[in-house]
């Protein structure tokens, strides 16, 4: 597989936006920036298990809360600082995929789709009565624990830079998998997995590593998120709906592909925000996106980038 | 002693809901191997389109609800057409999303003009006594309903000419198509008694308990785990997961606390697809 150059353009561009918030030191431009890298993230995470591999994980915001709830419980309890905690929080989303992915990966299609489902309502209903996680009123942060960053302001800056590291890794290593053998091995199993077992592909350890991958990059977004939100909670932390958000963000930028993923984040962060602050469609902006996700699941599979690459031969070096 | 017997009769009765409420999903799923992610939000649709006829009307749930089945079917029947009949023979990944996008829609629009607010129907049939407890007569007449619709669909799937060629799709599509069925209408058909049983149910299911329209959604994952519970392809099987569904919960929320009963319900649900992905009922 010939290398693409799209890392040079996507890692300029992601600097950029992470670097205008704290040119003009706009804190409305850093929050929107700050919901952007976390979706990039998020969507680039989703698309290794999602886009290489084909095995839709419709349940994925779990990992994000097993990260989530990991680091803050570390932070609350222990007064871990964030680098610390946001590892463990990705550590744990990674050893929870490995985990169930030794069960749920035996499943294939749509019955895996439903099973991921499963596994994060499940997840979701444990933690809710579970009392040292604080139930279904979650826990709070006391202000005292933002100290040590310089305070409140300061500790957001730092969630911030964090966010944008953590974006910026995300993709490299998305890009480098999808570069790889072990990338190559994912697509294989994606086009055809009994094709691929028979050529020799370990398709079980490929298929658990790719999991994890795409369970330990959610984990650092929701110790990063939950830590400036300041409190956590099992209906924010498990949502489903940010599950499909995520699932909207890979397939309008383009499934399978490193661009598109960051295309998708940033297109349906500006979509959405757009809706919201519109009168008029503010209580619209669900059905809105439904019909354009219908419109792409019917009209172009392939998203924006596939639609871009279909259209200009000479960008298929760029957009990959 | 009566605690359990309420417990065990509101069990079957609801369980019988249910069950009703997951067959829709499971014919789809069956017929068409769609997984149905619009299931709740027409759930919630036919919750309104009871709520609305009862409320502007003053017609019953349990007359008005021949009606429900009626535009479901049609309303089932377009949205195959407009959802589904470009990806039906695409991966699933396709087929999902085009269904959730029909529930983001419908879910979407029905929250702009119902709001969220919590709605309810009072028939108001008054109770009956039985062993000494009070049953409510909705809940037995929904239970009676359930068990109507789903020995109806039966009838239709094994005795009539459609129903027979629904089954024939379900097994081999382009040998039916071979054999002169019609196979576009014939899904379009399944996707739409599909979705109308899921109105229907929620037709019924709103007459015993309030809803809004995110209500649905509730009962869709219930009908995951009856479906999974009960084996794909069978209305016997959805009746009988339904069952165990509803018991489980009436039962042991005698024991144990209510919270834990989801936990509980989907640790089932991944259990059995790893362990017997066919459902308890199926075939090997």
């Amino acid at each position: 597989m010939k290398k693409g150059y799209s890392l040079f353009w996507l890692i300029p561009l992601l600097v950029a936006i992470s670097a205008y918030p704290v040119v003009t030191r706009s804190v409305i431009a850093r929050e929107s920036v700050f919901l952007i890298l976390m979706y990039v993230t998020l969507a680039a995470s989703l698309n290794i298990i999602l886009g290489y591999t084909g095995y839709v994980s419709f349940g994925h915001i779990v990992f994000y809360g097993i990260g989530g709830y990991t680091a803050f419980y570390l932070m609350y309890k222990f007064g871990v600082h964030l680098i610390p905690a946001m590892l463990a929080g990705g550590v744990a989303s990674a050893l929870v995929a490995l985990a169930v992915g030794e069960a749920v990966l035996r499943l294939r299609g749509a019955i895996f789709a439903i099973a991921t489902i499963g596994v994060n309502e499940a997840i979701k209903s444990l933690v809710t009565n579970l009392a040292f996680l604080g139930g279904a009123t979650g826990l709070f942060f006391n202000f005292k624990i933002y100290r040590s960053y310089g305070g409140a302001a300061k500790a957001i800056w730092f969630a911030y830079y964090l966010m944008a590291a953590v974006t910026i890794v995300t993709v490299v290593v998305s890009y480098f998998i999808k570069n790889s053998k072990f990338g190559l091995g994912l697509f294989s199993i994606r086009e055809d997995e009994d094709a691929a077992a028979v050529l020799g592909v370990d398709t079980k350890r490929f298929k658990s590593l790719a999991y994890a991958f795409s369970a330990f990059f959610p984990g650092l977004v929701g110790a990063i998120f939950f830590f400036k939100a300041g409190n956590i909670e099992p209906d924010d932390a498990f949502h489903l709906i940010k599950s499909i958000e995520m699932i909207f963000m890979v397939m309008l930028g383009g499934y399978g592909t490193v661009s598109g993923p960051v295309i998708g984040a940033v297109i349906y962060e500006r979509l959405k925000g757009i809706l919201l602050v519109n009168p008029l469609f503010k209580n619209l902006h669900m059905a809105i996106a439904g019909f354009v996700l219908l419109l792409i699941v019917l009209f172009a599979p392939g998203g924006i980038v596939g639609l871009l690459r279909e259209r200009f031969k000479k960008l298929r070096g760029v957009l990959e | 002693m009566e605690a359990w017997i309420s417990a065990v009769l509101s069990g079957i009765l609801l369980g019988l809901a249910y069950g009703l409420a997951a067959i829709g999903l499971n014919l789809i799923w069956g017929v068409m191997n769609v997984i149905n992610l619009s299931h709740g939000a027409f759930i919630a649709l036919g919750m309104f389109a009871s709520y609305f006829i009862f409320k502007f009307a003053g017609i019953s749930p349990f007359i008005s609800v021949f009606l429900v089945l009626a535009v479901g079917v049609v309303l089932g029947m377009i949205a195959y057409f407009l959802a589904l009949h470009r990806v039906i023979l695409a991966p699933e990944l396709s087929t999902l999303l085009a269904t959730y996008s029909l529930s983001l829609i419908i879910i979407g629009l029905g929250t702009f003009f119902f709001t969220t607010n919590p709605r309810a129907i009072d028939v108001g049939l008054g109770s009956v006594k039985v062993f000494g407890a009070y049953i409510p007569k909705e809940k037995i007449l929904v239970g009676i309903y359930s068990l109507i619709f789903t020995l109806l669909l039966y009838l239709f799937l094994y005795k009539t000419w459609t129903g027979k060629a629904i089954r024939a799709v379900s097994m081999n599509i382009t040998a039916a198509k071979f054999m002169g069925v019609n196979t576009t209408f014939i899904l379009s058909l399944a996707f739409g008694i599909g979705i109308a049983l899921a109105m229907v149910a929620g037709a019924l299911i709103a007459s015993v308990f309030p809803f809004t329209i995110l209500t649905g959604g509730v009962y869709e994952l219930k009908s995951f785990v009856i479906c999974v519970l009960g084996g794909l392809g069978s209305p016997l099987g959805a009746l009988v997961g339904g069952l165990i569904m509803g018991l489980l919960e009436n039962v042991l929320t005698l024991k144990i606390q209510v919270g834990y009963v989801p936990f509980l319900e989907f640790l089932i649900l991944v259990i059995i697809l790893l362990v017997k992905p066919t459902g308890i009922m199926g075939k090997e």
